[in-house]
């Protein structure tokens, strides 16, 4: 069993990468779920998506400290899910921060900082990204999800290689959507080829 | 080339575990956590792969009539809809429970535990007992897929309507499933003219004793079913049902538990599987019930250790065992399982989070809903007025800084508990606002008891031209059907008009000063009042050249933040605000708001 938990908000694209990843396993012959826990919200608003590879997965939802992975869009969402993360599992956190919507309302700005002092006190074996980075690079923001697949491939923290990933993003997306999406997977992997 | 699974929302699967039975009409109306199951029959059709027939009705009655009428003549049929929506349904269900069907109907009822997106926890295996019909209860999308030729089959048999109940976990979780060869179902003989399709009270007598033996006899017979399970030994047993089983397996994984356990799964809670229930507490001390929502398994294994006079210990929802309401999961199996088992507490969890950014739904930004409410709002300015909101997107009018929603019941209630106020508050001016689709729903007949009654009260009608809190659903007002083909369009003005509304606007609300104008017209109008708010959700339109901030003539006093409440309006450098080009549709509504001419519009 295999438990891999994205988490980010409404928009960010975590729901098509956790079908990626399952189909990856799918298309190796194994047994794969996924289940989403959204709010009302369309936009904005916290999305985790749980994928489980194996056969012995009877929850749909991961349970809690069950995590082998944890693929954070977002840093705050990241540490929001980290009872999640088994102990010793891995986390892959996008640097860059996205608002709340009740920021301009609030007194009290959320500081990205604070999120990174808590896993680095907790002892959380994390891989930054520069998400910004990405965005830069490719010029939307669209394909971070890939991106950050794309990082944690290269990391090993999932059970799906870059190769894998790029026959989904194939089979899967259009073809005017591909280029774009394979840039990014290459620009994650990059990301982590230049820390090690 | 390998014949791999796919992966399959489970509402995709019991739409296509639905069509690989025969289904020949499928109708429903658009709710959270069952959409999707209609929206694929829909998809299905629009590819050529089926030839049923299928529709998105206008309420979940409609939806459940139009199948009974199909089912009469002989076609299997589907319904589709939410919990609450079988409130709505429950008109002709309880009479179709008497009268039946000859093709097999089933009535996919999607309950909500926690709830996550409804408005109740109401339990629709408790609707079956009381209706005194058959449901299955699916506890994964691979089960619910199997399960729905079996619903068929046993409908068909019994000529009943059965209920097939998945919970959100089911609904939307997904799965590898294999997809298997469609059934072999012959052609529906069509409508045979019977005195059985009449119901008269001599014949709900007689069909009222067939009931009661049918389902004496079901409960034998579905002791065998191939879902209810047994299996394992000893003197404690735990049972459940749906997909709490699946949390309860996980954790009876995760936990290492030495002692012997007998577990029984009930995938038909209604009529309930008396034989295998009682094979489960043969020779038990004590049994642990995880279930969902009402203590439905619990109590019958109550009733059944009293009627055979069985000394078991059922611990459950009844004794405080188990949560009495919201969602089960594996972490509280775990701490249920823990104490059933006498197994020490869990070391202590995981350490104290930091503050967390709190992400509140909220109106997208250009989302018209916004600006028809700063419209009401501004007209009222200083006035005494009650805002009666409805169901759906704009629900979230009551979020500050709007705050435009001070009561919200059920679908179309807007419209009446506006009356009702009205009539113990005669100087209050008393606003309901209503979707599109809510109108047409269950709104036509609160403005014609508005109109006949003489309830002074201004009728909003928000017109974004979707079902958009569903994922934008076709409705009457749209002009198309649900597999997207042109279908009439019925003007909303033209119905208003004809239920005896004198004073009626059509307004679009970005037009800031006709709206404010509309509005104070509407609420000085002597007489039911109705202003038609009409603009396009976002979702269904493209967006305009987005606004920008002149920082120069920015002065930073918020005023755009404290009243709309538009999350692209965001903060900026030095006090000032900024525009989140990501977010921003080109709505403008902020070009009006602003005293200062802060903002102004991009290039093309």
């Amino acid at each position: 069993m295999f438990n891999i938990l994205l988490c980010g908000v409404g928009g960010q694209g975590t729901v098509l990468a956790s079908k990626m990843l399952a189909n990856c396993a799918i298309a190796r012959g194994e047994t794969a779920h996924t289940a989403e826990t959204i709010g009302m919200a369309q936009r904005g608003g916290s999305v985790v998506s749980h994928v489980r590879i194996g056969a012995d997965a009877f929850s749909p939802l991961i349970p809690q400290g069950c995590a082998d992975t944890v693929i954070a869009f977002e840093p705050a969402e990241g540490v929001r899910v980290f009872p999640y993360l088994k102990s010793g599992g891995r986390m892959i956190v996008n640097t860059l921060p996205v608002k709340p919507t009740t920021d301009t309302l609030a007194k009290a700005s959320y500081d990205a900082k604070e999120m990174f002092a808590f896993l680095d006190a907790q002892g959380t074996d994390y891989c930054a990204v520069d998400g910004a980075a990405i965005i830069a690079e490719l010029g939307s923001a669209k394909s971070l999800n890939v991106a950050l697949l794309g990082a944690a491939s290269a990391l090993g923290a999932v059970p799906c290689s870059l190769d894998e990933l790029e026959s989904v993003i194939r089979t899967a997306m259009k073809p005017q959507f591909c280029e774009q999406n394979l840039r990014a997977l290459a620009l994650g992997a990059e990301q982590i080829a230049k820390k090690c | 080339m390998l014949d791999l699974k796919k992966l399959l929302m489970g509402n995709e699967a019991m739409a296509l575990g639905a069509l690989r039975a025969g289904v020949r009409v499928a109708a429903g109306y658009p709710g959270t956590p069952s959409t999707e199951v209609l929206e694929t029959i829909a998809k299905e059709k629009s590819r050529g792969h089926t030839a049923a027939y299928v529709e998105w009705s206008v309420n979940e009655k409609s939806a459940l009539e139009v199948a009974a009428g199909a089912s009469y003549a002989g076609a299997r049929t589907l319904v589709t809809m939410k919990q609450v929506g079988l409130n709505v349904a429950s008109d002709p269900l309880m009479s179709l429970a008497y009268v039946g069907v000859k093709g097999g109907m089933v009535v996919l009822v999607a309950d909500d535990p926690g709830p996550i997106s409804s408005q109740t926890e109401q339990d629709t295996r408790t609707f079956a007992a009381f209706s005194k019909l058959p449901v299955f209860d699916p506890a994964s999308p691979e089960e619910a897929y199997l399960m729905m030729a079996d619903a068929y089959a046993l409908s068909e048999k019994y000529q009943t309507p059965v209920l097939f109940r998945p919970t959100t976990r089911v609904c939307h979780a997904t799965a590898s499933i294999e997809l298997l060869d469609p059934l072999p179902v012959g052609e529906p003989e069509g409508f045979v003219k019977d005195a059985r399709w009449v119901i008269f009270p001599k014949l709900s007598y007689q069909s009222h004793l067939r009931i009661e033996e049918r389902n004496k006899n079901l409960s034998k017979e579905l002791s065998d079913y191939r879902f209810n399970t047994l299996c394992g030994s000893g003197k404690k047993g735990i049972a459940v049902s749906g997909v709490s089983g699946q949390y309860m397996r996980e954790a009876l994984q995760m936990l290492d538990i030495q002692q012997e356990y007998k577990l029984l799964n009930v995938a038909i809670p209604h009529p309930f599987p008396e034989q295998k229930a009682l094979a489960f507490l043969d020779r038990l001390d004590e049994v642990l019930v995880y279930e969902e929502l009402d203590p439905v398994i619990e109590q019958e294994l109550q009733r059944l250790c009293g009627v055979h006079r069985l000394p078991v210990t059922i611990l459950g929802k009844n004794n405080g065992f188990t949560p009495t309401a919201g969602e089960n999961s594996t972490e509280n199996a775990l701490s249920v399982l823990r104490r059933f088992f006498d197994l020490p507490a869990a070391e202590p969890e995981a350490p104290a989070l930091p503050p967390l950014p709190v992400r509140p739904p909220t109106l997208c930004a250009g989302c018209p809903h916004r600006a028809s409410f700063y419209a009401v709002k501004r007209a009222m300015k200083g006035r005494k007025a009650v805002f009666a909101g409805d169901i759906g997107c704009y629900t979230l009018g009551n979020a500050m800084p709007l705050d435009m929603t001070d009561t919200c019941l059920c679908m179309g209630a807007g419209i009446t508990v506006a009356q009702g106020i009205k009539h113990v508050e005669p100087d209050t001016v008393c606003f309901s606002f209503t979707g599109d689709s809510t109108f047409f729903h269950t709104g036509l007949a609160g403005v014609a008891n508005a109109v006949y009654n003489g309830a002074r009260i201004v009728s909003v009608i928000l017109d974004n031209s979707t079902t958009a809190m569903t994922g934008q659903q076709p409705n009457p007002s749209t002009g198309f059907a649900a597999t997207g083909e042109p279908a009439t369009k019925i003007s909303i003005e033209k119905v208003v008009e004809a239920l005896g509304v004198q004073h009626i606007a059509v307004v679009d609300p970005f037009d800031f000063e006709k709206s404010e104008q509309a509005v104070k017209a509407a609420a000085d109008y002597d007489g039911v009042s109705c202003i038609i708010f009409r603009a396009p959700c976002i979702a269904v339109s493209k967006p305009k050249p987005k606004l920008r901030v002149n920082t120069e003539k920015c002065t930073g006093c918020k005023r755009c933040v404290r009243e709309m409440g538009c999350p692209a309006i965001v903060k900026g450098e030095n006090g000032k605000v900024a525009i989140d080009a990501s977010l921003c549709y080109g709505c403008g509504l902020c070009l009006d708001l602003c005293r200062f001419g802060a903002f102004e519009r991009g290039e093309g």
